[in-house]
């Protein structure tokens, strides 16, 4: 596959995607969560950091594109704005990593392949802990339509709100979600 | 977590996304923080005394100045809350409208009788002028700095320093319709100055307002 192909194929998936799309925006999730595996790994291989810190870079960025993806405009490329947002997080995560970067072993760089689908790692991130993280009602929207894959109105009803309050709390929760993850390690 | 579950979660129930919606609520902000800056400007040092105000062209050059910036600011913060993109051009605007400005200023006061000079650069209240343009911008800022950080900044440091010069030049609009300083060295020095420093200060605040 060669890059433009590449870039048609991701950006139709992202926008079918913002139209709502559920089967495109996993496709597209799936194929740019090896993408980033591939960049973020190579990235801390220099800076001598193993595969589970890679994951929890894969799934921050993975967040972030999720609930920025109203930033993306459809008449632009793709690509570049996917990389813009890894770009951002890698030095958003030096920044944070700063402090103990200092005492770091560099020799042990050695048998890192640039395998991307190494997918079977676990980031050290805890979904239950993030969860736990929510606000109670924050946590019981996004338990209902993310998890337990309840339609919008099967979880108005479960948790007492109306659809509206719930997409928004869903959205806000993500949201929320996304800022866990960042301040994971920090 | 593995990343699939996360996936999981990210597609399930997937709501579809209005579009331009970053677009619209900046220029939202932005009206908004100016109409605030002028409400500011109305109560505290007010509409310029003797009503004259609506008749001098100085008034309308410091406005297209100031409109200028804004609208070169606005269009570059649109493009730095999408990841990827940018926009040199408006850079230049930004740029030229200053140089502009800074030179009609200097000549202005090269030409003019030495005695004068001191009164065209201080005009009667640059004090007034060099506090009122950072204060009625606060709120403008504020504003701004808020629906930025519902877009995705890549470049804080950048797009705090556009924030903060679209939000002095707010400020300083507010100011004009007070002014009493006719003057084209007033302008550059104070007008130009005074959003600058805005712009200034906008890039310090910015990578410490906008993360995410």
């Amino acid at each position: 596959m060669n890059v433009s192909t590449s870039e048609l194929e991701l950006r139709a998936l992202m926008i079918s995607g913002l139209d709502g799309d559920a089967a495109a925006h996993r496709t597209l999730l799936e194929n740019l969560s090896s993408r980033l595996r591939g960049y973020f790994t190579g990235q801390l291989n220099r800076i001598g950091r193993g595969p589970v810190e890679a994951e929890d870079l894969v799934q921050g960025a993975l967040m972030a594109i999720h609930t920025r993806r109203h930033t993306y405009d459809s008449a632009q490329l793709f690509t570049p704005w996917v990389y813009a947002i890894a770009r951002y997080k890698f030095v958003d995560y030096l920044r944070r990593e700063k402090a103990s970067m200092r005492d770091l072993p560099i020799e042990d760089t050695k048998e890192m392949t640039s395998s991307d689908n190494s997918g079977h790692v676990e980031s050290s991130l805890d979904l239950e802990r993030l969860m736990a993280g929510l606000a109670p009602k924050v946590r019981k929207a996004i338990q209902a339509v993310k998890l337990d894959g309840l339609s919008v109105s099967e979880a108005a009803a479960q948790c007492g709100m109306s659809e509206s309050n719930v997409k928004v709390t869903v959205h806000r929760g993500l949201k929320a979600m996304a800022r866990l993850i960042r301040e994971n390690r920090s | 977590m593995k990343t699939d579950q996360l996936i999981n979660l990210l597609s399930t129930n997937l709501e579809p996304v209005k579009r331009g919606e970053t677009k619209r609520t900046l220029t939202w902000t932005i009206l908004a923080g100016g109409l605030a800056a002028v409400c500011l400007m109305l109560a505290t040092v007010g509409l310029r005394p003797g009503g004259g105000w609506f008749i001098s062209g100085y008034l309308l050059l410091k406005l297209l100045f100031m409109l200028t910036l804004i609208g070169a600011g606005a269009a570059l913060l649109a493009k730095l809350v999408s990841p990827g993109q940018d926009g040199r051009k408006l850079y230049t605007v930004i740029l030229l409208a200053f140089l502009a400005v800074g030179s009609v200023g200097v000549c202005a006061l090269v030409l003019a009788p030495p005695a004068a000079r001191d009164q065209m650069m201080l005009g009667s209240q640059w004090v007034t002028c060099a506090l009122c343009i950072p204060l009625f911008a606060i709120i403008p800022f504020s504003a701004l700095i808020w629906a930025l950080r519902n877009g995705a900044p890549t470049n804080l440091r950048r797009t705090g320093a556009v924030a903060g010069l679209v939000a002095g030049a707010l400020g300083a609009v507010a100011y004009a319709f007070h002014c009493p300083d006719d003057s084209l060295p007033f302008i550059a020095l104070w007008y130009g100055g005074m959003v600058a420093l805005c712009a200034l200060l906008g890039a310090m605040l910015g990578p410490r307002l906008l993360r995410w």
